[in-house]
């Protein structure tokens, strides 16, 4: 008996529906492809806009690729890309941008456990080791499943997220104003889509006594409060303080 | 080289080493209550921080505009738990709409 250190390994992937939803229905590896190609597809949507945003935030096209490349992680890609575009120094987004990676570490040790692998494998499997394909995979209850989702989601959302870049980073070009099409929102309201499920449950409930829920509050006060008195970056860096803190005692 | 091709390399280097070290270690390794509590709440803390800062703020300064408007759809979607392309497009729109009338 494998312990649990994921109580809910959920980001994007939750928000899809798909999940939950077919682990009960028919658990055959035709509806494991279909669910993984789904997630893929729409967290290509998400690909597009961070070419957008990291091009009209004066990264080149070429950096946003090879963020995409060889980051590969969401929240850590639109994390470094806000955290510089709004005066933050290197290190400061290097520092956010690997903290928010450092969960998949977390899923790394977990899907270890069911892909069993060594040497290349081990190596192309942690680069694709995010939340969806972690979520999906875990979202099955057989072994032979779990593998198949963590590999076709995995690649479909690579394949997707990288292609979805490039066009996204292209595009940027033609577009001069981006508050005018709402680029400036792509953003945060991703960071809402991966943080809201790790706060509330289903049922709609506070997650672990209310304790994610404060914590969360607490890190968006301080960040407004010390953001006019310290360097950029940094009320964002200085937040994981909390998270100490509130998780020190049980 | 330049500070954001340092930023880029750098970040993802340390984001794939993160990556292969978690399916490098037993298991056992972080499977203790204040480890668990502790990187259950980093994402957290940090997720939130960063939406504070990028819908509340210009630069360093405390601002209330448009992006709001965004933000708040992108809440009522997801509590509506509507899929992500809706959610993103849909903040997009209303943040876009809100600037261009000028609230």
């Amino acid at each position: 008996m494998t312990v649990s250190i994921l109580p809910i390994p959920l980001g994007i992937g939750q928000n899809i529906g798909v999940s939950a939803k077919s682990a009960k229905s028919a658990n055959s590896a035709t509806s494991v492809k279909r669910d993984s190609l789904s997630v893929g597809l729409a967290t290509g949507v998400a690909g597009l806009a961070f070419g957008a945003v990291a091009v009209a935030d004066h990264f080149s096209v070429l950096q946003a690729c090879v963020l995409s490349l060889v980051l590969f992680s969401g929240a850590s890609q639109f994390s470094l890309v806000g955290v510089m575009s709004s005066g933050g120094s290197a290190l400061s987004a290097i520092i956010t941008g690997a903290f928010l990676g450092s969960r998949n570490g977390l899923y790394g040790v977990r899907m270890a456990g069911i892909l069993k692998l060594s040497g290349w494998r081990k190596a192309v499997a942690a680069q694709i080791t995010i939340d969806e394909s972690t979520g999906l995979a875990i979202s099955r209850k057989d072994e032979e499943e779990q593998r198949t989702a963590f590999w076709y989601t995995g690649f479909g959302v690579y394949i997707f997220w990288n292609l979805f870049t490039l066009v996204g980073a292209m595009s940027a070009k033609a577009i001069g104003n981006t508050s005018a099409w709402g680029l400036d929102v792509v953003s945060p309201a991703i960071f809402c889509a991966v943080l809201v499920p790790r706060i509330f449950g289903a049922d709609g409930s506070s997650k672990r006594g209310g304790r994610t829920l404060y914590a969360a509050l607490l890190a968006f006060v301080w960040a407004l409060s010390v953001t006019e008195w310290v360097p950029a970056g940094t009320p964002i860096i200085t937040s994981v303080v909390i998270a100490v803190l509130l998780g020190w005692r049980a | 080289m330049s500070s954001q091709w340092i930023a880029v390399l750098t970040t993802s280097l340390l984001c794939f080493a993160i990556k292969f070290i978690g399916h490098s270690i037993p298991e056992s390794l972080l499977a203790k209550p204040r480890i668990d509590r502790i990187t259950t709440l980093i994402p957290i803390v940090l997720l939130s921080s960063l939406i504070a800062m990028q819908t509340l703020t210009e630069k360093t300064v405390r601002v209330f505009d448009h992006r709001i408007a965004g933000i708040v759809f992108a809440l009522l979607a997801l509590r509506a738990k509507a899929p992500l392309p809706i959610i993103v497009i849909g903040a997009m729109v209303t943040s876009a709409i809100f600037y261009r009338v000028r609230i």
